[in-house]
């Protein structure tokens, strides 16, 4: 078979770019956790906070790290891999990304040192404020990323010039038809995801009898927050649809797979099996109406379906409509969890509840597979269009030899996988190691209150623990 | 029309002043990758690492600026350079992810420490040298159907020749860092090969002045034609006078550990300024030879600037964001500043 070098460098951009959401989707909630609990810690002088905040900044570190490191490919592979795109569309994507660097990326970088490192060298309140930064500059980062995709699904406040984009408003760029919805669902996304994570693990202390006390607090916070967010996140994802009908009717068809050019009293599909060949569904299961009472708020109410355009302008059916389905399921269970947990609070049992702790403590991942499916419905859904309606993904591909991009995907491949492992298996380390003991934080605190005098304590206990030969002061 | 000119050419001053920034930042972090062979202690590394871990990051998102700001700026030139480019990029970015990650997991690591070292060597290494190649690259300047070409047309003589170059001149800022940043036995050495690089460099950046003069016509017009050499001599000669300066001041933190004199005549810091003010009067020099290209000979940055509309919005940006991140990156260095302490801190 030919080497096409449209397909590879569209294999290696989704490759990278969903290798990295899988950071910031752990970065952005986790540093929002850690923030919350040393902002509680400065506030009740419970250590209790203290510890969690300082157990979790050591994962949230190597999360980071990855986050960045994956990141600077994505900057760099617009220009290496899409040339075409980023010379039509450079002048509306470009500079939302350049305010993305200036508002957020420096930000971030510029106070995760002290964040990180700084805990002996400046005081509790200004520690706590460099975190804040960090979780902010992380919202930040995504406000500025997501105007620029939803741009490109919803585009707006652009003339076309010979061939090029030209912005007319960059208020309608940024505020764009689809981003609000966009937006708010996935920092959602992204809180629920390190939620789940933070929720895991302390169930997972839990059921092992470990670290009793931290491992309560932790699941106890975190079952609060899943009770809020998850019921929050389906109904904006809700929404969210509603504003895919107005917009992308041809995704929202390949998301339900209706295949009639107007169908109305549309059932929703539980399962099926779309056959894009044949243009019908086979082995469905499905409830009758329904689909049109959730997108139209009428039992008879018409939806668009694919048939309504030409076969080349449909995207893949089955990604769209398999991934829809996996994150609307993993959505549905985490609501479960929530409830389920709220109950067993009430009825007191929860810290026993060992049939339950037991498979919470296997969810760590869902968020991740939410988020990634998600993205596909999104991302996939806007096939064939690059930028909706406007232009064709293979119109835009690099004039670069296959084998030259042959190359670097299995480049990336091997490293990510390498590193993949590499990055479970410290978080794995890191979690089965446990947080510090209280004590132990109480001995650091008198440090952070007073950084000169912290320096010089934690010097002593340096030197202390050279003598024992236990490595490391924190 | 006159707008649109000066604007573009405030873009392109700010492009060169994210690559300067850059270079210098990023330069005497790659720098201690690089060095990481040279030292071989346990205590050493974890030295050099700390003195570097809290700054990374943000170093390197001076790379990721320069090129949103090429993006956002030039888009047609950040599209052929991008594309031009595609391997030398693409092994750059597997080297920064390689000492990127090595940070985190080095510090974490029980038994895997060796390939820790070896990740922040090599990708260091590997990052920098691919810089130096396309900057050797650009310099000689690309015909147009260049990215249809053999892969591995960017591997010249020149080309190869500044990746060495750059690998050396990251590793002498980094030296200068290290002597800033570290006493004792440590420091003694970085000044020692903080010396042999100063004159690898100096010689590096004779031999490529001359090799561009030579080869290319264009760059000799523009450095000896009519009065033009009277106004740039001031480059060569302040970078001669530098230079000299810095070898001595390394050469006295070198001898000064010996005699345990004269302490106060030690310029620990100077040596890093004056590296970099080597670094900014070389990439002043380049920028001479290569204006008003973005892609030498093909593509100026008038051609390639993106429409006002573009140019336009992103500058309240830039004029309040660039001065607020100097600010803050000023502060984190300063609470940092001092000598890297030889004990476990942080989180
Ligand atoms: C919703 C959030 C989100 C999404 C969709 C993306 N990113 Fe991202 N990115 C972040 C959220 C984020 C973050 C939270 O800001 C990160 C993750 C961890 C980190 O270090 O910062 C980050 C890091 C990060 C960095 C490194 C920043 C640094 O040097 O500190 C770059 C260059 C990019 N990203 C670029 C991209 C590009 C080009 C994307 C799209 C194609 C993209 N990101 C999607
Ligand atoms: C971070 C979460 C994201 C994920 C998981 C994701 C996933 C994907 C996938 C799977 C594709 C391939 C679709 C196909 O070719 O069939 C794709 C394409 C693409 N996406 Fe995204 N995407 C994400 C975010 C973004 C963002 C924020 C942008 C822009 C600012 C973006 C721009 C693009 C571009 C330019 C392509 C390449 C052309 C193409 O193959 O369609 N993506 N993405
Ligand atoms: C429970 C009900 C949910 C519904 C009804 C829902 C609905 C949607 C819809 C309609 C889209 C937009 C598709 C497009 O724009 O083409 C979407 C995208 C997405 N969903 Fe969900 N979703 C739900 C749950 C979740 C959960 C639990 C997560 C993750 C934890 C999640 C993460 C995402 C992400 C990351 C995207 C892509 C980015 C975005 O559009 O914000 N969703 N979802």
């Amino acid at each position: 078979m030919e080497l096409d070098v449209s397909i590879l460098s569209r294999i290696q951009f989704a490759f990278t770019v969903s290798f990295h959401i899988i950071f910031p989707s752990i970065t952005i909630g986790l540093a929002t956790l850690i923030a919350i609990w040393e902002g509680l810690w400065l506030k009740t002088g419970n250590p209790q906070y203290l510890q969690l905040a300082k157990f979790w900044i050591k994962p949230f570190a190597i999360t980071f790290g990855m986050g960045v490191v994956s990141g600077i490919v994505l900057s760099y592979e617009f220009g290496t891999n899409f040339s075409k795109f980023s010379e039509i569309a450079g002048a509306v994507l470009g500079p939302l990304m350049a305010y993305e660097v200036l508002t957020a990326f420096f930000l971030e970088a510029g106070f995760l040192g002290v964040m990180l490192f700084g805990w002996q060298r400046v005081s509790a309140k200004m520690h706590f404020f460099a975190t804040v930064t960090v979780a902010i500059g992380t919202w930040i980062s995504a406000f500025w990323i997501i105007a620029a995709n939803s741009w490109m699904q919803t585009p707006q406040g652009h003339q076309i010039v010979d061939g090029k984009f030209e912005v007319v408003s960059w208020f309608d760029v940024i505020f764009n038809p689809s981003m609000p919805y966009r937006f708010t669902h996935m920092l959602l996304a992204a809180f629920i995801t390190a939620t789940f994570v933070v929720m895991a693990t302390h169930a997972w202390y839990l059921r092992k009898g470990q670290h009793q006390d931290f491992g309560r607090k932790g699941l106890s916070m975190m079952l609060w927050f899943a009770l809020v967010l998850t019921p929050l996140q389906a109904w904006v994802g809700d929404l969210h649809g509603l504003n895919v009908k107005e917009h992308q009717p041809v995704k929202l068809a390949a998301m339900e797979a209706i295949w009639a050019e107007k169908e109305s009293n549309v059932p929703l599909l539980l399962f099926a099996v779309p056959d894009m060949k044949a243009e019908e569904n086979h082995y469905e299961v499905a409830i009758p109406g329904l689909a049109s009472l959730i997108l139209t708020h009428d039992w008879q109410g018409e939806l668009q379906g694919l048939k309504s355009v030409p076969a080349e302008d449909r995207p893949n059916v089955h990604m769209v409509f398999f991934s829809f389905r996996i994150m609307v399921g993993i959505g549905m269970l985490m609501i479960g969890v929530a409830l389920l947990g709220a109950y067993l609070r009430w009825r007191g049992t929860l810290y026993q509840s060992n049939w339950f702790l037991w498979p919470v403590s296997f969810m760590a991942p869902t968020g991740v597979i939410a988020v990634l499916a998600g993205w596909y419905v999104v991302e996939i859904g806007r096939q064939p269009w690059i930028i909706y309606g406007l232009v064709r993904t293979s119109e835009i591909v690099s004039p670069l030899p296959a084998e030259r991009v042959l190359f670097s995907l299995t480049l990336f491949v091997l490293t990510y996988s390498l590193l993949f492992g590499v990055y479970l298996y410290f978080m794995r380390k890191l979690i089965k190691k446990g947080p510090a003991p209280i004590e132990q934080l109480e001995q650091q605190r008198i440090g952070v209150k007073a950084s000169g005098y912290a320096l010089s304590f934690t010097k002593t206990l340096a030197t202390d623990a050279d003598a024992t030969s236990t490595k490391g002061a924190n | 029309m006159e707008l649109e000119l000066s604007l573009g050419l405030f873009y392109l001053l700010l492009l060169g002043f994210a690559i300067l920034m850059y270079v210098l930042l990023d330069g005497f972090d790659l720098g201690i990758g690089i060095l990481y062979p040279w030292f071989n202690t346990d205590a050493e590394h974890d030295h050099l690492m700390r003195s570097i871990a809290h700054v990374w990051d943000g170093n390197e998102t001076w790379l990721v600026f320069g090129g949103v700001i090429l993006f956002g700026a030039f888009p047609a030139a950040y599209a052929s350079i991008a594309s031009t480019f595609y391997l030398p990029i693409m092994l750059m970015l597997i080297g920064l992810i390689f000492r990127g990650v090595a940070f985190e997991y080095r510090f974490k690591s029980d038994t895997s420490k060796r390939y820790w070292n070896m990740a922040f060597a090599v990708g260091s290494s590997l990052a920098a040298f691919c810089q130096g190649l396309m900057l050797g690259t650009l310099v000689q300047g690309v015909p147009a159907d260049f990215i249809n070409q053999s892969s591995f047309n960017w591997l010249s003589p020149f080309s190869l020749f500044c990746g060495l170059a750059v690998m050396a001149g990251y590793a002498l800022l980094a030296c200068c860092y290290l002597v800033m940043k570290s006493r004792g036995e440590l420091q003694q050495k970085a000044a020692r090969y903080g010396q042999r690089l100063l004159l690898i460099v100096m010689l590096s950046m004779l031999l490529v002045s001359l090799w561009t003069v030579w080869i290319e016509p264009e760059i000799r017009a523009r450095w000896f034609g009519g009065w033009h050499a009277l106004w740039l001599i001031p480059l060569p000669l302040l970078s001669v006078l530098a230079a000299r300066l810095l070898f001595r001041d390394l050469g006295r933190v070198n001898r000064s550990h010996k005699a345990e004199t004269a302490v106060h005549e030690r310029h620990e810091e100077r040596p890093f300024w004056l590296a970099s003010g080597l670094f900014m009067l070389a990439f002043i020099g380049l920028l001479v030879s290569v204006f008003p290209y973005l892609l030498p000979r093909q593509l100026t940055y008038m051609e390639a600037a993106a429409p006002d509309s573009s140019l336009i919005f992103m500058l309240p940006g830039i004029f309040i964001f660039v001065p607020l991140i100097c600010a803050y990156t000023l502060w984190g260095y300063k609470i940092f500043a001092g000598k890297v302490e030889d004990y476990q801190e942080g989180y």
